[in-house]
Formats: C-alpha cells, structure tokens, sequence
C-alpha cells in the first residue's frame, strides 16, 4: 500500500487543484503511468503514477484544491522498492481492510518485474527506447516473465477498463432516424450550461411554492405622480424597481431566504444581491444589484436598466452577474400570471412576479378594479418551512400595497 | 497554422522530446480566429461574452485545450509560442518556468524600446502605468511528466477588436494591447521572432 501526495510542483506553491482523474477506484496504474492532473495559477500538469497497483482509494475529488504533500489517492499492491537488482516476484495484491475496491483482476500467473539483468529481445528494446519506458511497470508473459513485443503493444495501449455494466437509462431508442423530418443542431455554451444548472437545482433543493396576490393600485399611483421627476433625472421608474426595493427589504427581516444550505450547516448571507434575470434572444442571463438593500429607488432604477441593457448588448463583466442571494424572475414581461420558476444555486428562494393587470376584486364587499399581480415565491423546503414562505409573502405583500412615500 | 494541427504537432513533439528523440524545441506559429479554453473550462466558458452566432460570423471557432489558465483569443498577428521543453532535472519548478517565460517576453520587448512588466497574482507580461497594466502577452501551460507544451501568445499586430468576445484569461476589468499599439508604428512580425527566439535561447539555454 503506498500514498499518492500532491506534488510540489514548484518552490513557492502551497497548494493544488485537481482537475481530472485519468483513473478511478479499482483500475490499475502503472508506475509513472499519467494518473492524475492539477492545476496552480497559469500552469497545469500531468501527473504520473509514483507506483504501479491498483487504486483503492481516492481521497482529493474533481476540483478540490488540497495543500501540498497532502495523500490524494491510495495505491495497493505497488511493486516497492523499483531499486532492487534482481527480478522480484510482486505480492498478491493485498486485499486492503475497510476500503471497498473491486476486486483485483487476476493477472493470470506470477509478476516478475523486469529489471536490466532480464534478456530483452532487439525489438523490444528498440520500442521501450522509442517510448522511454520503465521496465518496472511493464508485465512480462514471456519465458521466465520475458517482456515480449506484445507486453509492450499493451503496455502502450494502457490498462484495460472495467466497463460498468449497461444501465437501464443507457439502453434508450434514437431519437430519430436518417432521413427523418427533424433539423438537429449543437446546443451554444449558454444552453448547456442553463441545462447543467437547472438539472442540478432540482436535484439539489426541494421545491415548493406559495403564491400571494398583490394589489398595485398605490405602486400604481405613485409611480404616475413620479415618473417625469425620474425622467428628469435620467431614471426610468419601473414596477421591477419598486419590486426590487421591497424584495431587499423583506430579506433584511427574512434572513432565511438570503441564505444557502451547506451540508449541515446554513450560511446566513448579510449582502443581499438580488439577481434580475434577464431574457436574451436566446437564453436568460441574471445580472446581480449588489447590496440593493442600502441603494435609493433611483439608483435601483438606474442599476436595473444599466444591467439589463448591457446584458442584452453581451457587454456584462463577470462580477456583473456573480455573488447573486436571490434571484427575482419576471414572466410576467411576456403576459404570465405566474410560473413556478427554479431555484438558482447555491440560492435558497426565488420570486416569480406574474404580470400586472386589471382584475376584478371584492374590497369592502364592493366589487372594484384594481391592477393586480400573482407574486409565486420558489424556496428550498430543506431550508425554508410552508410558514416561512408565507411569512415572506405577506411581509412584501405588506411593503407593496402600503408602499411608504418617502422612500421616493 | 490552424489551431488543431498546432495542436496535434505538440501532442507529438511532446513525445518525441519524452524518447530523447529531440532537444529543447521552441515552436513559432500564428493562428487563424480561435478561441482556447484552459482546462478548467467549465469556468472559462461563462467568460465567452459572445454568442455562437457572432462567433461563427466572425469565423472564430472555440476549443477545449489541456494547458492551464482560463480563455484566451489567438488570431493573426499574434506571434504565440510554444516551448516543448524538457524541465528534468534541474529546473522542476513550474512557477519558475512561468516567470523564465515572462522574462524572456520581457527581454523581447526590451528590444522595441517596450518595459514589460509583471503583475504579481497575473501571469503574463503587462505594459503601462502601475495599477492600469494592459496585458501584451498572457500565457498558459502544460507540463506533462515535466515535460511543457503551450506556452505563450505575444500581440504583435492582433486585432485587439477580438479580446471583447471573451473576458481574457476571466479578468474583467484590464485591458489588452499589442506592440504595434504601444510604439505607434507598424511592426514587423519576422523581427519579432528573431527577438523572441534570440531572448528565449538567452533564458532558456
């Protein structure tokens, strides 16, 4: 049994990431065989196998940076001591205690490891100087363990992968056929990803939704009284404005939906930046309003159209559309009701605003029309409770319909 | 030379270098409109700011690559490097190996009057006042059993237009520039090979 350790790649690095396993638990390496790759700053590099076995543990995952020197993989049955004059006979491949590897394939007969003092034919010889090979990882079948050409040729092929049995989602008919009446097209970058992290939300959150009906007749009516003292001041006054400045509100008092679950532990975020999801020609993007709950309605105004323009002229910087803790989403803009929108992650909660319009409603049993809107709150049941929920409603439901003059 | 086929070369003249069969090589190519992903793609795409649409009008295309860092732009006029180089035994250092880069930049740039500079925490070679740097050259690597492919990209003439389809190397908020753009006047790319070759041998050798 040997560790695998991060690798000092330089003099001033601390750390590593890895960024792929070329092998997984079970397979066998070869000493120096490529085995893993990590990345520090500008640099990534290869990193080889510093035994040959088989893995039984992974330790250090895809992406996870770890100090270095730091054990990130196990390696059993390694052919120590590759200084030793004479052939060796490896030890059957001990099976390790508490660590469920599969099984060892069996390697058919005894493994003599090749050292210099073994007879290597001349076309053998010509190909591990062609590859630079080390003898060492190299399983002789020959005569006495004799390393033949075709030692070597699978050698050069690497080691055989264990196919995982054929699931049954594997097993799936084509979609369609030649000569079918379909047009097929390579998904862009952006809808791969909003595919990736869709599916991700809904097998990471469990969702559940309330919806809340919202009277706009004061929003309505201040923003009449106001919008040309705006205009003058180059700000357009939108109801996404006035909904963006009671959402930040809400989440200073419910600072359940302004969080992220994080194994166990719940991560109270004090930034609230709300994400405004933006829909493009083709796909959405979400551009934040950071810390919206200290900015004045005008600069919600100003931040909300600057956003939304650059969003659409693709000329967002990254930190434009990163650290969001809520994310409001409108399809009401194309005539929606209501939807039941996705959670963004690591977000905990999502607000749908249905679109605003004149209904019929029974205040003090008088039928009257009012501008009304379904407001739909997504949030994660793993985190945020039915009453919660509500709570939160009723506490926006509350700053809309009684919409507070001076913050004008 | 088209960016697959640079490629592809390396890819062999990697091994090669492994079997002895070759020395210390330094490769000079110019690419068509590309667009390379670093390893670590899946941060690097939300840093293409472009659509498919604009990209494909503007003949880029876009490739997932092995070196390290994040997106970068190649394109005509960008004289881009890559070392293959064997770092055994005594300069296993791959920090070390970024920076002789950088250094032989800068020593190439010193022949056209230009300081480059580094910029600590930013790999590459940058130019212009402290604190506003634009970026000349950036760079990213590969080191395979310490073996090293890709290498660098130095903006000659680039259409320096081309950098805002993407977020360079995922920094948002500097700038980048080319020689013919700090001197203000037409450079030769020819002189600036024999000035990256003649620093590079003078680092590296």
């Amino acid at each position: 049994m040997s560790d695998v350790l991060m690798p000092q790649m330089g003099e001033s690095i601390a750390e590593g990431t890895i960024v792929r396993w070329m092998k997984g638990v079970g397979d066998t390496v070869d000493k120096d065989e490529p085995l893993f790759e990590i990345s520090t700053d500008k640099v990534d590099a290869e990193i080889p196998s510093p035994d040959a076995g088989v893995i039984t543990e992974i330790r250090v995952l895809e992406g996870e940076t770890v100090p270095v020197h730091t054990v990130v993989a196990t390696i059993s049955g390694s052919t120590a001591g590759t200084g030793t004059s004479g052939p060796a006979v490896v030890p059957p491949a001990a099976v390790s205690t508490g660590i469920a590897a599969p099984p060892v394939p069996p390697v058919g007969r005894e493994r003599p490891v090749a050292s210099e003092s073994v007879f290597l034919s001349p076309v053998v010889k010509k190909m591990v100087a062609a590859h630079g090979l080390d003898l060492t990882g190299i399983t002789g079948s020959g005569a006495a363990g004799r390393i033949t050409k075709r030692d070597v040729d699978t050698y050069l092929a690497g080691p055989a992968k264990v196919v995982p049995a054929a699931t049954p989602a594997a097993v799936r008919p084509a979609l369609y056929q030649p000569g079918d009446d379909v047009r097929v097209e390579k998904m862009s970058v952006m809808r791969r990803k909003i595919a990736d992290h869709m599916l991700t939300s809904l097998r990471t959150s469990a969702h559940i939704y309330s919806t809340y009906e919202i009277d706009f007749g004061r929003v309505a009516d201040l923003r009449k009284a106001h919008k040309a003292r705006y205009e003058a001041d180059g700000a357009n006054l939108t109801y996404t404005a006035f909904i963006a400045q009671a959402v930040a509100a809400t989440l200073r008092e419910c600072p359940y939906a302004n969080a992220s679950v994080d194994g166990d532990q719940i991560v109270f975020r004090n930034e609230i930046n709300l994400g405004i999801a933006v829909a493009l020609e083709q796909g959405l993007i979400v551009p934040v309003i950071r810390n919206a709950d200290r900015k004045a309605l005008k600069d919600l105004c100003v931040s909300i159209s600057d956003l939304a323009q650059r969003a659409r002229n693709k000329q967002l910087k990254v930190e434009d559309v990163e650290g969001g803790t809520f994310t409001i989403t409108n399809p009401g803009i194309f005539g929606g009701i209501w939807g039941l929108p996705i959670i963004s992650q690591p977000q905990v909660a999502i607000l749908a605003v249905g679109s605003i319009d004149k209904r019929a409603v029974v205040i003090d049993d008088e039928v009257v029309v009012r501008p009304m809107a379904y407001f739909t709150l997504g949030y994660d049941h793993r985190l945020v409770d039915g009453a919660d929920g509500g709570r939160f409603l009723q506490a926006l439901k509350r700053r809309l319909e009684d919409y507070d003059e001076t913050q004008l | 030379m088209d960016y697959v086929d640079a490629h592809e070369l390396q890819k062999r003249l990697v091994e090669e270098r492994r079997a002895g069969v070759i020395g210390d090589t330094l490769l000079l190519v110019e690419h068509p409109p590309v667009i390379t992903l670093g390893a670590r793609n899946r941060i690097a795409v939300s840093h293409i700011i472009a659509s498919d649409e604009q990209l494909a009008a503007l003949g880029v295309t876009v490739h997932e690559t092995g070196r390290g860092g994040d997106v970068t732009y190649h394109g005509p006029g960008q004289l881009v490097g890559y070392p293959i180089l064997d770092l055994r035994p005594d300069r296993c250092d791959v920090h070390a190996y970024v920076r002789d880069l950088e250094q032989g930049l800068i020593v190439a740039l010193a022949a056209f009057g230009i300081e480059g500079v580094r910029v600590p925490g930013l790999s590459g070679v940058w130019v212009g006042e402290t604190g506003r740097e634009e970026k000349i050259a950036a760079i990213g690597v590969r080191i395979s059993r310490w073996i090293t492919s890709h290498g660098f990209a130095l903006n000659v003439t680039t259409n320096l237009d081309h950098f805002r389809l993407i977020v360079p190397c995922g920094i948002a908020d500097r700038e980048v520039t080319s020689l013919e753009r700090v001197t203000g006047r037409p450079v030769a790319m020819v002189d600036v090979e024999n000035a990256v070759i003649a620093a590079m041998r003078n680092v590296f050798a």
